[in-house]
């Protein structure tokens, strides 16, 4: 069974994004901006829209693949999958569930799509205002706990304890992001720098995170295509071929009220080995990687379980310099990701890494070979992706 | 000697708690309104399990009851919540949350709140005992278990 693998079996071959913008901003509905961006990830791939046949979404995103496939005038619709569990832990996910449907031959052209309009739809970041918390929620929210950043600071809080690491090694995850976000004019905070001062200035949210130690907000929509290796040859763009996709969760990770057996952990170890191993590749290996910042906190545990540096090395590991696209030890977040450049759930993080492949980021890492991405630390399931240059590096 | 109070930590207008639609927890809320702590554990394993759920998850047994603890534990970890997540709480800015191990009932976790001081230095190791907080008023009646360090 040598063959069970999706290893350099498809690509990555159209990306599509609307604008970004502000939460609540976009003057379109979320359903507009998810067409558009599916449009423009078949432009930029020269596939015919009505040649995409199957769709996948995650986080329980609410534009369905019947209506998209309907609006669009698809000829037909063969793989409709949405990947289980919130936030952005499904980002690499929805992409490994599209790769799997072509490798399978279950479909040909699979969008994988993220749309949200906080204006036409809910906040996130606020707790509920019902007057009961029923099950689990009975165990958090009379407690004031309710909001995602206090879900996790929790866990930050006790990693940090355990291996004495430093607020210095948060800021130099939020500080990355905001300097990589003022090379690109996509970025929603694109000409709003921020320095070490105005990060130790800034409120505090829930200890240990500050202000901007936390995602944004936004609006927008974002599509990549997947498709076969073979097909990916002939199309218009240099493929992105995915080198591996994982997905899953640790033991009892989702256990209720905070009681998942190993808690500081950003719920990538069995995740990140399983991609390593799929992939046939390790954490050397990597050219840029895109780390998913819900939290800073999250980041730095994820970087951790997947290899990067041993946690007592953190402290001196974690600066804006070692992270930076020019020089950098490990070129990280360089679109600005979650925390500047726009909270698409971290589709933006794919898209940025298959144009980190390409050669078309505004923060180019020279010759890159392994583009990787991580999706969604501390929440249940996470999953992770990796691409490559070439389908068999 | 039960720690009890009916000042309450929190302003009003959080969410009350409740057990979930399957039922689970009933015996916990009920046990807080008696100012008794009571965890969920297996009949057929002796595992301890929180929070409750419809099967064992070691041995998978359906036999599961609540057994009565003693309500004191140890600081798992903590944060100082400092941005309003509901409007009840706009005017009672920063409090502290805390994670509380419980070694006497197979280091289950549970969430509460610490006590005095939401500036005071908190200590990850900390010997904590609950105080049981009674929202006499509410309909239904509730009681939380809150936390506060040893003496």
């Amino acid at each position: 069974m040598t063959d069970r693998t999706l290893r350099g079996k498809t690509a990555i071959v159209g990306v599509g994004e609307t604008r970004y913008y502000k939460r609540a901003a976009a003057p379109d509905p979320e359903f507009k901006m998810v067409l558009e961006a599916v449009l423009l990830a078949c432009e930029d791939a020269g596939i015919d829209v009505k040649d995409v046949d199957g769709f996948a979404s995650y986080s329980n995103d609410r534009n369905d693949p019947p209506r998209l496939s309907a609006a669009l005038g698809c000829k037909e619709l063969k793989f409709s999958n949405m990947f289980w569990g919130g936030g952005g832990g499904g980002g690499s996910g929805a992409v490994s569930n599209a790769a799997a449907a072509v490798a399978t031959g279950l479909a040909d052209t699979v969008v994988v799509f993220r749309g949200l309009a906080q204006g036409q739809f809910g906040r996130f970041g606020q707790g509920s205002t019902a007057n009961v918390a029923a099950g689990p929620g009975a165990f958090t929210a009379p407690y004031g706990l309710m909001s995602p950043a206090q879900t996790f600071a929790m866990r930050a809080m006790r990693f940090m304890w355990e291996h004495n690491i430093g607020q210095e090694a948060l800021r130099a995850l939020s500080l990355t992001s905001y300097a990589h976000a003022q090379r690109n004019p996509r970025a929603v905070m694109h000409g709003r720098p921020l320095s070490a001062e105005d990060y130790d200035n800034s409120r505090w949210i829930v200890e240990p995170f500050h202000l901007f130690d936390c995602c944004m907000e936004n609006d927008g929509a974002a599509a990549v295509i997947v498709t076969s290796a073979e097909r990916a040859r002939d199309l218009k763009q240099k493929p992105a071929y995915i080198l591996g996709a994982s997905q899953g969760s640790d033991y009892r990770q989702a256990a209720t009220a905070h009681n998942s057996p190993d808690y500081p952990t950003s719920n990538f170890k069995t995740v990140a080995r399983n991609l390593y191993a799929q992939a046939g590749i390790g954490p050397k290996d990597v050219d840029v990687l895109q780390s998913y910042e819900n939290f800073t906190g999250g980041v730095l545990m994820s970087m951790v379980e997947h290899g990067f540096c041993k946690p007592d090395e953190v402290n001196d590991f974690f600066t804006p310099e070692n992270f930076y696209f020019e020089g950098g030890k490990l070129p990280l977040n360089t679109s600005g990701g979650n925390l500047a450049e726009c909270y698409m759930h971290g589709l933006e993080l794919i898209t940025e890494a298959v144009k980190q492949i390409r050669g078309t980021s505004f923060c180019q890492v020279p010759n890159v070979n392994i583009s990787m991405v991580t999706s969604g630390p501390m929440v249940q399931p996470v999953s992770n992706s990796i691409y490559s240059s070439e389908p068999n590096p | 000697m039960t720690n009890a109070t009916k000042e309450a930590y929190l302003p009003a207008g959080l969410p009350a708690p409740a057990p979930s639609s399957e039922g689970l927890a009933t015996e916990f809320w009920d046990g807080t309104r008696k100012h008794e702590l009571w965890v969920q554990r297996c009949t057929k394993c002796q595992t301890w399990q929180w929070g409750p759920e419809c099967c064992c998850h070691n041995c998978n047994s359906f036999d599961l009851t609540y057994e009565q603890v003693a309500p004191t534990g140890k600081i798992f970890s903590w944060e100082r919540a400092w941005y309003p997540v509901h409007p009840a709480l706009k005017d009672k800015l920063p409090y502290l949350t805390v994670l509380i191990e419980l070694p006497q009932a197979g280091n289950v976790r549970m969430v509460g709140n610490l006590l005095g001081d939401p500036m005071q230095q908190v200590n990850i190791g900390s010997d904590v005992e609950a105080v049981f907080e009674d929202h006499d008023d509410a309909n239904p009646p509730y009681t939380l278990v809150q936390w506060i360090v040893k003496s």
